[in-house]
């Protein structure tokens, strides 16, 4: 089966409670249960005893109607006699024990199911957490950040509160059901062949339309995707939908999604509907079986009429769990899928291991050459490579700047030397020693990157710039944002160098971008990559960014993915990609003499 | 939510009438049972009766149960029906409101939350019909009717199913109180952890290149942490409801049958058997009484929530739109492809600061006029005054030599052709993306769409895919690169043949090289067409008729590019930063 089926949209963490959506199918149930319990290990001692206090609680409850038969038949023998108030009170104080511990049972077990579903959920997020660092870059060039979002929230819950409500359910269900079959058929094989009969005749019926329903409630959770889909479309490109005049395109679909939603509505929301009241009446049908021949064999005397108000209970206790076990099946089965999806991620092949990694570059004693040998890489999903025979030197102290058309290569590049991909061959040297011989770890304490797409995160400001640096004094901070022209910006914030940093504030993209300089002149590496920015920069903050990159490039060996020809003129050594490999290399003047594809590229500047 | 009721039809209104009347009769053929319950009790009970007799009731209530049964069913499609058509209804009102937003409101509401409020919201809305309302209508009656069923039989009997739901609500009531705040903080926490991992996720370069992989699980740790506490104790504090729930529902049975057996046997030989047959009723109708109000307790639980996205609807259906359309809707004079700015100025409605101080200026039929200035200084805004997406506050603008508030804005957009800065693919084909919307003239061939591309220097990438300009593009463009699909959008408005095109920062995705090859086919190729262009780069618009310099929302400066590296301070500076000095004046 291919496995490209796009992703339906799920519900959110919370709309879980409400709907009842369809459920989710696993690829393959029995394994991803498998899979499922084995993972569970740590916790099964703690779900062992509460699998025993549920199948406890349940064979009380079981017990609790033969001992109200009981009771009844002792109150309609005081109709007419003198009442046994004493073994009334005596089954009544009985009883009420059994109430009390049995509440007290399930009341353990699902303390016990919690703790256990939320610190297995939590253990999941910790792996998924964990995994997202040990994976290869590779991988989220394939997978987009929701999907893996969605495994962290959506799935994890659905695991923690499925696995919640549906195990202890399940086998508490199922005590109840078999011990009520047992207790029916001890007590009398007729009575409870009517009941089983009377009730099974309704379920049959209910599973009939179940299964109907199944089929809207898939096409339900279809049709919304797509009516979302549509909406969230035109609502972000309203402009161009008002400007193109539009609007009327967009309503003839909206209407054509929305009344197909509409009817997928009223059939699945009607078919689920039905479920409430067929159980009620199966309920009161088993009764009235129950009833008309209970009296029949009371009046000839082969039962006692407590023994129908035992069944009265019985057929419910045996009614009940069937459709509690069906529900928990459904939400086993969304438990699998969800847990599949997680196990699955976790499953991903991580980085290759180097453990057997000795050498090691310090830090504070490479020189600042940089060889590339042979270079060929290619990308999963492409069917040529990115980057093919790729040569270049640059020694210590050497301002590079890589130039291009998009898609050339230029980034690609980057991610090599930094070792966030591995090379397919050839080799990469850092003062003679190849980055294969150097741990991933090693290689970044090497370099400072300072990327065009300026990350940030939720913290303040001094937390963003001082980032993982260990041991940076106050003062050291102050210093680097001097430098960089910041200190005046940061001291006009309400809180200065404690503000927080959050998506929507009012920090333009320019002083992003300075933020993260100071953040990589904090590090303080021998080597720099730099992404320089295009766009999105007003001209004067970027005057500012270019004196900030300039001071930040100083004695460093850098290399500078260019998009500003007074970068570009300076540089020490231009390259000029151009499908995956150099297609000139050498300084502005020259490359301009040779009249090729870099000259072309310049000129093209200032054409209009 | 009562005022998000009107927008139920009348045929509705008729439809929930019935299902009334269908609840009502089903609550009493409900409440019917326990009557022949109690009769065949009585007659099992009773030596020598009649086999026939029993049979007999228990035919009466088998029907009862299938009339009850009919009437669930019939209600069920009656809601279902109900909740389908409200909730489609209200889903196209607010499409429609939204569709007619001016971006002032867009702005203030922000699009995402437009987004939840039209599916989210409407959803949450539309389950609480389908689930809540029959329920909201049944347990009340049930309630009451029981109640006053059983009220006489025994005050004993009905203090104790009293104590029973005291009880019952008042767990359910301390739960509440305790545990719904904690629901709003485990929603942020869930937000809180999304956050941090996609924090790690999209900066997941500088995670590695920092060698940050530990500080970002120490801080995902803390939230992981938090929120599995939080969890815990809401649902250890849950954890109580079910077994509260049967304890009390068994407890009530248990304590009937124990009151039952002293009222028995205190009374009267005569009045025994009719006690007894009253004890099996009760439990059954006390029973009845504390599901319901279960149930409404369940529905109390429900209704903020409701409430909520009832309020966030209404408000957007409720919003008054600040832009209204004009009447002219043919030309009026002979003016074609012009655009004059009259001392306009501009602020946001709540905003005191003037993002636009008086602007002037005009532009002749076929000339290029370029903006630019620093961020903020307003180029954006002054350019989307044009379509109306904002109206001036102050002045006027006009096309044409017409007042563009005069014009109905659908004549007013026939005449342009718009590129966002941000460009908009729709989930359709190349071809659709290009031909799409109407712009007052015939349908737009496949031949216009063919040389649109070409000229927006698509041709080449469009062609090397699959199915050529057929190929589906997916939700948002993601299958092509972020220059190709504002080469599709610049497409989409050539194809469009407008009096004006506006470009609104619309080529700094392009590399420089497509960029000036695809201003130069598109100059060649709409010859008398007015372009207003806002960029960023020097590079774009050195060769325009005319520049205009805005700097914090004032014109500093009108001229050619030469011109105004001799007398504009402010170009001087933007051009210095970009271009060395030699090459701005041999350019």
């Amino acid at each position: 089966m291919a496995n490209t089926v796009t992703r339906m949209p799920r519900r959110g963490p919370m709309g879980s409670r409400m709907g009842r959506g369809p459920a989710e199918k696993p690829k393959n149930f029995k394994r991803a249960t498998k899979r499922l319990f084995a993972e569970l290990k740590d916790f099964k001692i703690l779900i062992i005893i509460a699998l025993i206090l549920a199948t406890l609680g349940a064979v009380l409850s079981i017990t609790a109607p033969n001992k109200l038969s009981e009771m009844t038949d002792i109150i309609s023998q005081g109709l007419f006699m003198e009442m046994d108030i004493e073994g009334i009170k005596r089954i009544a104080l009985f009883l009420a024990g059994l109430y009390i511990s049995s509440a007290l049972f399930s009341f353990i077990q699902s303390i016990l199911m919690t703790d256990v579903s939320n610190k297995f959920a939590k253990q999941l997020r910790t792996r998924i957490s964990k995994k997202i660092n040990s994976l290869p870059l590779r991988y989220f060039d394939k997978h987009s950040t929701g999907d893996i979002l969605s495994r962290v929230t959506n799935d994890v819950d659905t695991i923690a509160q499925t696995m919640n409500q549906s195990l202890g359910t399940l086998v508490t269900s199922v005590t109840l059901f078999t011990g009520a079959v047992i207790m029916m058929f001890y007590t009398n094989w007729i009575m409870a062949l009517t009941a089983i009969i009377a009730s099974l005749l309704g379920f049959i019926f209910m599973f009939l339309i179940l299964g109907r329903s199944q089929k809207y409630f898939v096409a339900r959770q279809e049709e919304l995707g797509n009516l979302n889909g549509h909406i969230e479309e035109i609502y972000s490109g309203l402009n161009v939908v008002k400007v193109y005049n539009g609007k009327k395109e967009s309503d003839r679909k909206f209407d054509e999604f929305n009344k197909r939603v509409y009817e997928a509505n009223r059939k699945s929301q009607f078919l689920s509907g039905l479920m409430q009241p067929i159980m009620g009446f199966i309920g009161n049908f088993g009764y009235v079986a129950v009833c008309i021949v209970g009296a029949l064999l009371t009046m000839n005397n082969i039962i006692s009429f407590g023994v129908i108000v035992a069944f009265i209970i019985y057929v419910r206790l045996f009614t009940n769990p069937l459709s509690q076990i069906a529900q928990a099946m459904t939400s086993l089965q969304s438990t699998a899928a969800a847990s599949e999806r997680v196990f699955e991620f976790l499953d991903e092949k991580e980085m290759a291991n180097q453990d057997g990694i000795v050498k090691k570059l310090d830090k504070s004693k490479v020189k600042g050459d940089i060889e590339f040998k042979n270079i060929v890489f290619q990308y999963d999903n492409n069917d040529k490579p990115t980057i093919k025979n790729f040569n270049a030197v640059a020694t210590a102290g050497q301002k590079i700047a890589i130039v291009g058309p998009t898609g050339a290569g230029k980034t690609t590049l980057v991610n090599l030397l930094m070792k966030f991909y591995d090379l397919d061959s050839g080799e990469i040297k850092i003062d003679g020693v190849s980055t294969s011989e150097l741990t991933r770890e090693n290689i970044h304490e090497l370099f400072t990157m300072v990327l065009q797409d300026t990350w940030l995160f939720e913290g303040t400001v001094k937390e963003n710039i001082v980032y993982n640096t260990k041991n940076i004094s106050d003062e050291k901070v102050k210093e680097v944002c001097k430098t960089v022209g910041l200190d005046h910006f940061i001291r006009t914030l309400p809180k200065g160098y404690d503000t927080k940093i959050s998506e929507n504030d009012s920090v333009s993209a320019g002083q992003r971008q300075l933020l993260t300089i100071a953040r990589g002149m904090i590090q303080n590496a021998p080597f720099l990559i730099l992404d320089e920015a295009t766009s999105n920069v007003d001209t004067r903050t970027e005057e500012l960014v270019q004196k900030a990159m300039d001071k930040l490039t100083e004695g460093k060996t850098s290399f500078i993915i260019a998009h500003r020809l007074s970068t570009i003129k300076n540089a020490d050594l231009i390259l000029v990609i151009g499908n995956g490999n150099i297609v000139e290399q050498g300084t502005h003047e020259e490359l301009m003499a040779q009249k090729g594809v870099y000259a072309d590229l310049y000129n093209s500047q200032f054409e209009l | 939510m009562i005022k998000l009721f009107k927008n139920l039809g009348k045929k509705e209104i008729i439809l929930a009438v019935v299902s009334l009347i269908l609840i009502i009769a089903q609550v009493w053929l409900e409440l019917k049972m326990p009557d022949y319950m109690s009769e065949i009790t009585v007659l099992v009970q009773t030596e020598g009766s009649e086999m026939s007799e029993i049979i007999e009731n228990g035919a009466y209530m088998i029907a009862c149960a299938l009339g009850s049964l009919i009437s669930a069913v019939i209600v069920g499609f009656l809601a279902s029906n109900i909740s389908a058509t409200f909730s489609m209804r209200v889903r196209k009102k607010l499409f429609d409101k939204v569709e007619n937003l001016s971006m002032n409101e867009v702005k203030e509401f922000s699009t995402s939350s437009l987004i939840t409020r039209t599916t989210n919201d409407i959803t949450q809305i539309q389950m609480l019909i389908a689930m809540g309302l029959q329920l909201m209508i049944k347990a009340p009656i049930t309630a009451v009717w029981a109640i006053t069923k059983i009220l006489n039989k025994s005050w004993q009997w009905s203090a104790i199913t009293g104590v029973g739901i005291a009880i019952l609500l008042g767990v359910i009531a301390i739960l509440m109180i305790i545990v719904i705040p904690r629901f709003k903080i485990v929603q942020k926490l869930i937000d809180k952890i999304n956050g941090v991992t996609r924090e790690n996720l999209t900066g997941i370069r500088v995670v590695r290149a920092f060698n940050a992989e530990e500080y970002q699980q120490d801080k995902f740790e803390k939230v992981n942490s938090e929120l599995t506490n939080m969890q815990l104790f809401n649902q250890k504090a849950f954890a109580i409801l079910s077994p509260t729930m049967y304890l009390v529902m068994h407890f009530l049975t248990l304590s009937i049958y124990f009151v039952g057996a002293f009222l028995i046997k205190d009374a009267g030989m005569i009045d025994k058997v009719g006690i007894f047959g009253n004890m099996v009723v009760f439990s059954s109708y006390a029973m009845q009484v504390i599901m319901s109000f279960l149930m409404l307790a369940m529905i109390f639980m429900m209704l903020p929530r409701a409430q909520v996205s009832a309020d966030r609807i209404n408000e957007v259906l409720d919003k008054e739109i600040s832009i209204k359309d004009g009447n002219i809707d043919k030309d009026i004079t002979n003016e074609r492809g012009t655009v004059e700015f009259k001392n306009v100025c501009f602020k946001y409605p709540d905003a005191d600061e003037y993002l636009l101080k008086d602007i002037s200026f005009k532009v002749k039929k076929g000339e290029t006029v370029a903006f630019i200035g620093s961020t903020g200084s307003g180029k954006s805004t002054l350019i989307n005054l044009v379509p109306r997406f904002y109206d001036a506050t102050d002045g006027e603008v006009l096309v044409d030599g017409v007042n563009v508030k005069d014009y109905t804005q659908e004549f007013l957009h026939n005449k342009l052709g718009y590129v966002s800065q941000k460009a908009i693919i729709f989930n359709e084909t190349v071809k659709n993306n290009v031909a799409y919307g109407e712009n007052g003239k015939d349908k737009i061939t496949d031949e216009q769409v063919k040389k649109a591309i070409e000229v927006a220097q698509g041709k080449d990438f469009i062609e090397k895919m699959e199915n050529s300009y057929d190929t589906q593009m997916a939700q948002g463009g993601t299958n092509v690169s972020g220059g190709q699909k504002q080469r599709i959008s610049i497409a989409r408005a050539i194809a469009r043949n407008p009096e004006i095109y506006i470009f609104d920062d619309s080529f700094s995705a392009l590399d420089y090289k497509t960029d000036s090859i695809l201003r130069k086919e598109l100059k060649k190729y709409t010859k008398n067409a007015t372009t207003l262009i806002v960029a960023q780069r020097i590079g774009t618009i050195m060769n325009a008729d005319k520049i205009v310099v805005l700097d914090e929302g004032r014109i500093v400066g009108q001229g050619t590019h030469n011109e105004l590296l001799k007398n504009c301070e402010v170009y001087e500076q933007i051009a210095l930063s970009q271009l060395s000095k030699e090459e701005l004046e041999n350019g």
